[in-house]
């Protein structure tokens, strides 16, 4: 089924490293024409002629609005976003945190879905066609202790994914959330505890962590036709953690 | 191809939801066995050439999940995808429902889908792995009044698939079930005008699924593209949730 994308343009944040830049090139082998971008430069470049990176800050309004007006004025519209950009923050648990870093959490993490729902909808509902793929995470669905406004963001990610569905079901935008667990990613591997990394994947049934292009396929699936009478949906991408 | 070289037996692909996977999974590389109670099945199967094989299958029946299970290893020599397609539906609440309409869904949509993942366990252990569909329903997750035995049964295909991929994910067998809205397919027959309008007015995406649109989630779960996914519950239901 090679070109699931082939001749749609695509959005996918948080796309210099990990899932996002799996599901980048992904989509482009796929057909797609994609804008990747991130907060951060890649580590390398991308090689495929048909991605285009940009820096670009989520949790600004003015960056959403200036990236897809420039998609539009160059190639029509954004057909499919992926919200993926995410911030794990202090990962202090509750009464430990402090309001800068949840507020930064909140602006990263839930701030800017709401936005880039908000930038590409008038496109896609004027078009009545557009896949809209939100990043949660297992942690939306379930809990654990530590990293307090992660939690929040990624269960409001969830939520915020089904109302968004919907409200444009019916204009054929279809809104779905995707819900990693523990991925083999710079994210996890650099930043968070390694013991935390360990007891989760002892007490994942598939036994290992999962790998970006894992995560990058549940992304295509959502983001082209193949999915079409799928919205509200919950992709939990996760080796069976949360099934236990 | 998403599916070459893998062999998948889908129940009830007579009609509907599992004929078009049969057609969908042929074509994406797969040798297919067809099994229905329904002997328009085999079909079914002849439209798929040698890449198709009919079983007359009562999921019900330990029996018949033997000899599905051999002929599927004779003609092809291993399985690697099960779809619990298979389901009856008759709208009936819990103070209409006698004995035997319980009994009916409990057998072929609850029963049915034990055997089969008991059965084909081995098989797949076997060969280091495979992956089991089960088809449950939006009423498997959410109250929908008036269809007490289907909702029952579908309920526990939800739970049934959670236990099966704690338990199976060390053999390499990946267990995921699906959650159909309302698809236009035969089974919509057994309501009411009125149940079908109150069933229609229930989607934010203001249609019905087809049958084409299920399988292609179907495809999705069978393949390697979701190999990292096991214990999930997906809907395709238009937004119903």
């Amino acid at each position: 089924m090679s070109g699931q994308l082939t001749g749609k343009v695509a959005l996918i944040t948080g796309a210099a490293r990990g899932i996002g830049r799996a599901a980048a090139e992904l989509f482009a082998r796929e057909g797609a024409h994609v804008f990747a971008t991130d907060v951060n430069q890649p580590d390398e470049p991308f090689l495929d002629g048909n991605i285009s990176f940009s820096i670009m800050d989520v949790a600004s309004e003015a960056d959403w609005r200036q990236t897809v007006q420039a998609i539009k004025t160059k190639h029509g519209g954004v057909d499919v976003l992926v919200n993926n950009a995410a911030i794990g923050g202090s990962q202090l648990p509750l009464a430990e945190e402090n309001v800068e870093d949840w507020n930064r959490v909140i602006a990263t993490n839930l701030t800017s879905v709401f936005l880039g729902m908000r930038e590409v909808l008038p496109g896609m509902r004027a078009r009545r066609s557009g896949s809209i793929v939100n990043v949660s995470s297992i942690w939306g669905i379930s809990a654990v202790a530590g990293a307090a406004a992660y939690h929040a963001t990624k269960a409001a990610v969830r939520h915020l994914t089904k109302h968004a569905a919907v409200t444009y079901a019916a204009e054929n935008v279809r809104v779905n959330s995707i819900h990693p667990g523990i991925i083999a990613t710079p994210m996890v591997l650099e930043d968070q505890a390694e013991e935390t990394s360990a007891r989760v994947v002892a007490a994942t049934p598939l036994g290992r962590m999962g790998k970006p292009i894992e995560l990058a396929k549940g992304m295509l699936f959502l983001a082209s036709d193949e999915s079409s009478f799928m919205t509200g949906a919950e992709l939990v991408i996760d080796g069976g953690y949360l099934a236990q | 191809m998403e599916l070459e070289a893998k062999v998948a037996v889908i129940t009830g692909a007579a009609s509907g939801q599992g004929a078009a996977e049969a057609a969908l999974f042929a074509q994406q590389g797969a040798k297919v066995v067809v099994t229905d109670i329904n002997e328009r099945g085999a079909e079914i199967a002849a439209r798929l050439g040698g890449a198709g094989h009919f079983v007359r299958h009562d999921v019900g029946e330990q029996a018949d999940w033997d000899k599905v299970m051999r002929e599927t290893l004779d003609r092809f020599g291993r399985i690697d995808v099960l779809v619990n397609n298979a389901g009856v539906y008759k709208p009936a609440s819990l103070r209409e429902t006698d004995m035997d309409l319980w009994d009916h869904h409990y057998r072929i949509n609850q029963l049915g889908v034990f055997l089969g993942m008991r059965a084909a366990s081995d098989a797949m252990a076997a060969t280091g792995g495979g992956s089991i569909v089960n088809v449950s329903s939006n009423a498997g997750l959410n109250n929908v009044p008036g269809i007490f035995a289907y909702a029952s049964s579908k309920w526990a295909v939800r739970g049934m698939t959670k236990l099966a991929a704690s338990e199976l994910a060390s053999l390499g067998i990946r267990v995921n079930s699906i959650h159909p809205g309302i698809i236009a397919t035969p089974m919509l027959g057994e309501n009411s005008a009125e149940r079908l309008k109150f069933y229609e007015e229930m989607i934010p995406m203001r249609r019905l699924g087809t049958p084409d649109e299920v399988a292609r989630l179907v495809l999705f779960l069978a393949s390697d593209a979701s190999s990292y996914i096991t214990g999930a519950e997906v809907t395709v239901d238009g937004g119903i949730g």
